[in-house]
């Protein structure tokens, strides 16, 4: 069976456009690639799916004439799941829009913790192995031990901050 | 009955929180009552364990795992089933009078307790590895609950962290130990085991990390450190927990699989050797310790080194000795925690240092301390002395003649000289404990009566008894004998046959016994300098160290990791997922694996019209990479979208061409109402080398996937299954549209899925955007609309185009676009409501229905604002999207109630008055479903993108005036400060 080569294109392109979207920083950009994405595979299904043919509609159309129906369902169905996806993506663009100005997607601050952690040869911040406090089945730590006191560290690592954004 | 009595304690403890909370403290009695229970059925059934009669109980649990619940009394088993038992009652009811009345933690800490000594009876009972296994792990997590009683402390919940992973670690390699023997023996019934025990060097590693695990869990040399960790538990669970049930699980599992194995070559050189380091490590820390309980703790290490030494040397008489000992053991260390905890109650210390005089105020417990303390020295005419000395006699017939054990004669006696020694600590830090609790100590105060709460009688009785039974139990050692036979017989014949008794005449072990109190005493004496050597002799390190060096090294190992591999960057995430993309399937695609070989045959196009709308598309696409606004950008994406639906046309698929233009236009309406709020332009990025790097990625995806494409469509070869469709599509699925009938029979499932997938979206655009306000009323416009501020110059007007259109700011307003809006409304619901029910034979259904109906209520909302939109639609987005996925989940279970197959559709056809013949899929329900979870999509993206931000773009509006101020104020502040 012969391939059609226009297709072919555009599967190749819309692909390689949505790669590259893809890997951008901003959220907008990303959806516009992921929506460029799911037209290419769209397209990878016509390809797939053998020559064109007229409307599978049983009575109104020969059946060996028809286009085969089943990628179409297929089909169908991703398109509505990009709309999905599309409307997600986008309350996401809008509200970190809306929490830092712009759309962009920031690396996990977390994960740069982490980082700078491995560089210094640190052990977690969970990780606790201090030998201080005293076993007994009653009564709390004294204060002092349940709230280190928090100093910055020699680089200036950042002072813990809260969820909102405040300095504690 | 044993599965009935296990269950029994963990009804008891799911109940007990209830209890504790109506009864209080006296709930704890009656909890009591169920291991009690328990030890009246072990007591009832001592015949039939003795006559060699094992009650047994089998119920099939996982068959494909061979696992089944069984359980199995023998005598080795009815003896732990009593000490779990009986302790376990006199304890639970000890807690009733040790807690304070106000303990927060008590309702926890008796459905705990009472799980654990349900976990702990199945532990012993159980008769298969695997059931052994989960109540050994059961156990253990119990034991960290316990030990993290009071979670206040860091010390305590380090305390409880580190036995919780030391025993853990351990289970997981007796795991893996217990799955080898099983599966090299065909079998995981332990006495089926015990019968024919397999052999080979798998099975020979797999019995070292069995006896890893009960090592680790014993408390033996080199993970004894968690044990007196545990003491921060509350002092009856280290009675309970920590001397006389869980510790000995190890024990126990030593002396199950002792008559199997202890021929294997590393049995009895590791087990040998731990346990006596074990005995003399633990002794020598104890007689260092001024806290009773932790003196008491390590007492009890080293009496479970000297525990494993004698069910792990794998003679008669030895095995004797050790269950004897197992006895004597739990007896008096459980007395004496509870004489601890009711020293700490009355005194408020547990510190010898502090105690002083304490004998003449609380005789009972000084009697009570004596006894048990004497069985622990070995003194007659205690049960701990009668089994010390069948223990002395078993390791002299080893080291004389080897015994049947094949340990060499140097071997043999630096055994016996290492337990005497240790036997010699043993005697020394029991005279220190009644010395310590108990004595008038010179330069310390006398406790004076008014310093000494005095117990209750309920109180003392848990104590009282234990150490009573260690008398009796010393008397009874014939008896002792004949009860215990049963299991030493399990092993062969020795030089002497052993008997439990206060007199065996002078011999060697009574001359060992009387050596080592007499050493004991010398010890205590003079243990100012004993003090001395051992500060100096102490080592450097220990294990406790080491464990947290290791446990150090896992942290920094896994920040290493996680530091490498998680660069917490998105697209280089991305970017490793489509090097992979580009290497293995593109790879697989260079070596031609692919295609047949023979080339593949290409034609430049179907039509021209295709060629064009193909360019067009590929211009649109590489267009909207190279934009620098986010609108053009969406714009052409959009462009692409309808180029899609254009060469579906050109394909001969009028139902895809119908939906991608309905979505292509609401994802256009949808993109512009968010990118109101987002800026006009995408952030400035430099022109790095990273930009090269993705545009050499994107191609290199771009070309495998079209390498793809070509291939797949070379793979073409077979008749497509959808041939068949056509006629059964009109024949099942009663309609003539093949690609409706693939959606909503055929392949049904698909669709299910997808409409779940469409429910979780809408749910997450909703809680995205309405993360503060509530979705509550916000579809009632009357208030909103009657609010709306009178503009001025503007009459208020009885008939209004559209109601909300007040809501909506005047020079926002276009009168022509709200009468258009109110004309075209209803047609185009009546159309989509038209496309639902045609689409089962022409272009169209729920989809396609669904999405018209959305751009009607959007063109509302655009039209006249969210209130508008609430006028339209005065409706939940959310129970819309609910009532869609009932009907098509109900649809697709109706045929169900009828005897056929989930998502099967009928055709009826019928005659009614004034319409006619009807014509009928039942399928039609389903694709109802579909279009309301559509419609419900299309109403929660409007309410969240346009209404949802239209309102928080207001508020923010009239919030510019206040910040300032507020910001001026906190400045203020700051500045005072």
């Amino acid at each position: 069976m012969s391939t059609n080569l226009v297709l072919v294109a555009v599967v190749g392109v819309l692909f390689a456009a949505g790669v590259y979207l893809l890997l951008e920083r901003s959220l907008t950009r990303v959806l516009v690639g992921v929506i460029l994405i799911g037209n290419g595979v769209n397209a990878l299904f016509l390809v797939a799916s053998g020559p064109a043919g007229r409307a599978p509609i049983v009575g109104l159309n020969d059946v060996d004439d028809m286009s085969d129906p089943l990628p179409q369902a297929m089909v169908l169905t991703a398109i509505v799941i990009t709309l999905g996806v599309t409307a997600f993506l986008l309350a996401m663009a809008y509200r970190a829009g809306q929490l830092n100005g712009n759309d962009d997607v920031q690396d996990d601050v977390e994960d740069a913790s982490i980082r700078r952690r491995a560089e210094r040869d640190e052990v977690s911040s969970s990780y606790d192995d201090s030998a201080g406090g005293t076993m007994d089945e009653e009564g709390a730590d004294e204060p002092s031990v349940l709230q280190p006191v928090v100093q910055p560290g020699p680089d200036g690592e950042p002072a813990p901050v809260g969820p909102e954004g405040e300095q504690r | 009955m044993m599965l009935a009595v296990i269950a029994a304690h963990f009804v008891a403890a799911a109940l007990a929180p209830a209890l504790v909370a109506w009864l209080r403290r006296p709930a704890l009695l009656l909890l009591a009552a169920v291991p009690a229970a328990g030890f009246g059925w072990a007591v009832a059934m001592t015949g039939r364990v003795h006559d060699g009669d094992p009650v047994e109980q089998r119920i099939r649990w996982v068959d494909e795992l061979g696992l089944e619940l069984s359980f199995r009394l023998t005598t080795l088993t009815w003896v732990m089933t009593l000490l779990v038992t009986g302790v376990g009652a006199l304890v639970l009811a000890y807690c009733a009078a040790y807690f304070r009345r106000d303990d927060g933690g008590l309702a926890r800490f008796a459905g705990l307790l009472t799980a654990f000594a349900g976990a702990m009876l199945g532990l012993v009972l159980a008769d298969d590895l695997l059931v052994l296994y989960v109540f050994w792990e059961l156990t253990t997590v119990l034991s960290y609950l316990l030990i993290g009683h009071n979670p206040e402390r860091k010390a305590n919940r380090r305390a409880a962290l580190q036995a919780l992973m030391v025993t853990t670690f351990g289970g997981l390699a007796m795991l893996v130990g217990v799955i080898v023997i099983g599966q090299t023996a065909g079998t995981y019934r332990i006495s089926e085991v015990q019968a024919n025990p397999p052999s080979g060097d798998a099975v020979t590693v797999a019995v070292v990390l069995v006896l890893v695990g009960a090592v680790s869990k014993s408390a033996l040399v080199p993970f004894h450190f968690w044990l007196p960790g545990a003491m921060a538990a509350p002092t009856p669970v280290s009675a309970y927990l920590h001397a006389a049930a869980m510790v000995k699980a190890g024990v126990y599992l030593v002396a199950l699989l002792a008559p199997a194995f202890a021929g294997l070559m590393p049995w009895r050189p590791l087990l040998l050797t731990l346990g006596v380091l074990t005995m003399l490590l633990g002794g020598l820390r104890a007689l260092r310790q001024t806290d009773l309980k932790l003196l008491l703790a390590y007492g009890t290490v080293s009496q479970l080194g000297f525990l494993i030494v004698l069910v792990g040397a794998g003679t008669r008489s030895a095995a004797l000795a050790g269950v004897a000992m197992l006895v004597a053991h739990a007896l008096f260390k459980a007395s004496l925690f509870l004489v601890v905890g009711l020293i700490d109650r009355a005194t408020g210390t547990r510190d010898l240092r502090e105690l002083s005089g304490l004998g003449r105020r609380l005789p009972v417990l000084l009697v009570t301390s004596v006894l048990a303390a004497a069985s622990m020295a070995a003194i007659p005419p205690l049960a701990g002395f009668v089994a010390k000395e069948t223990a002395y006699a078993a390791v002299v017939d080893i080291a004389e003649t080897g015994d049947g054990t094949g340990v060499g004669a140097f071997a043999g006696w630096a055994l016996v000289a290492g337990l005497a020694a240790g036997s010699a600590l043993t005697a020394a830090y029991s005279i220190r404990f009644v010395w310590g609790a108990f004595a008038t100590k010179p330069g310390v105060e006398p406790l004076e009566a008014s310093d000494c709460r005095f117990p209750s009688v309920g109180f003392v009785a848990a104590p009282v008894v234990l150490a009573a039974a260690g008398l009796v139990l010393g008397f009874l050692g014939p008896a002792e004998t004949t009860l215990l036979e049963p299991y030493a017989d399990l092993f062969p014949e020795g030089v002497h046959e052993p008997e439990l008794a206060l007199w065996h005449g002078v011999n060697t072990a009574l001359l060992l016994s009387i050596a080592s109190v007499l050493v004991g005493i010398a010890l205590f004496r003079w243990r100012d300098g004993v003090d001395r050597v051992e500060g100096v002799l102490a080592p450097p390190t220990d294990a406790e160290s080491a464990y947290r060096a290791i446990m150090r090294g896992v942290d920094r190992l896994a920040v290493e990791v996680t530091g490498t591999t998680q660069r917490g960057s998105l697209p280089s995430y991305l970017a490793v997922i489509f090097l992979v993309v580009v290497a293995v399937p593109g790879g697989v695609l260079v070596a031609g694996q692919l295609w047949g070989g023979d080339g593949v045959s290409v034609r430049a196009w179907d039509s021209v019209g295709q060629a064009v709308v193909g360019a067009i598309t590929i211009v649109a696409a590489v267009l909207a990479v190279r934009s620098r606004r986010r609108l053009k950008a969406v714009v052409l994406a959009g462009g692409t979208g309808y180029g899609m639906a254009m060469l579906f046309i050109l394909h001969g698929a009028p139902d895809l061409a119908l939906t991608q233009v309905l979505v292509e236009t609401v994802t256009l309406v949808v993109f512009v109402l968010v990118l109101r709020q987002l800026p006009t332009y995408f952030s400035d990025r430099p022109l790095t080398s990273s930009r090269w790097w993705r545009l050499g990625l994107g191609a290199a995806v771009g070309v495998v996937m079209a390498g793809l494409a070509l291939a797949a469509s070379g793979a073409r070869t077979a008749d497509p299954v959808s041939e068949g469709f056509a006629e059964p599509a009109v024949s099942y699925g009663g309609g003539h549209n093949i690609v409706n009938v693939t959606l909503v029979d055929i392949r049904a499932w698909d669709t299910m899925g997808e409409i779940s997938v469409l429910v979780v979206a809408a749910t997450g655009v909703a809680s995205l955007i309405f993360l503060i306000t509530s979705r509550d009323g916000r579809w009632r416009p009357d208030d909103a609309i009657a609010s709306a501020p009178p503009r001025h110059g503007h009459r208020p007007h009885r008939n209004l185009w559209l109601r909300a259109g007040r809501t909506v700011a005047p020079e926002d307003r276009s009168i022509l676009f709200e009468v258009v809006t109110r004309l075209a409304f209803h047609v185009i619901i009546v159309f989509s409501v038209y496309l639902l029910f045609v689409g089962h034979n022409a272009p169209g259904g729920g989809f396609a229905g669904g999405l018209v109906a959305g751009l009607a209520l959007m063109v509302r909302y655009l039209a006249g604002g969210r209130h508008e939109l609430d006028e339209a639609a005065p409706v939940d987005a959310g129970l819309v999207l609910g009532i869609g996925l009932f009907v098509a989940t109900g649809t697709g279970l109706v045929p169900l109630l009828f005897g056929g197959d989930v998502l099967q559709s009928a055709v009826v056809d019928f005659e009614l008055p004034l319409v006619g013949h009807v014509h009928f899929v039942t399928s039609l329900f389903f694709d109802v479903g579909v279009y309301l979870v559509v419609v419900g999509l299309m109403l929660d993206v409007l309410r969240s993108l346009g209404g949802g931000i239209d309102e928080q773009s207001d508020d923010e509006d009239s919030d510019t005036a206040e910040p300032a101020e507020t910001e001026s104020s906190i400045e203020t502040a700051e500045g005072v400060r």
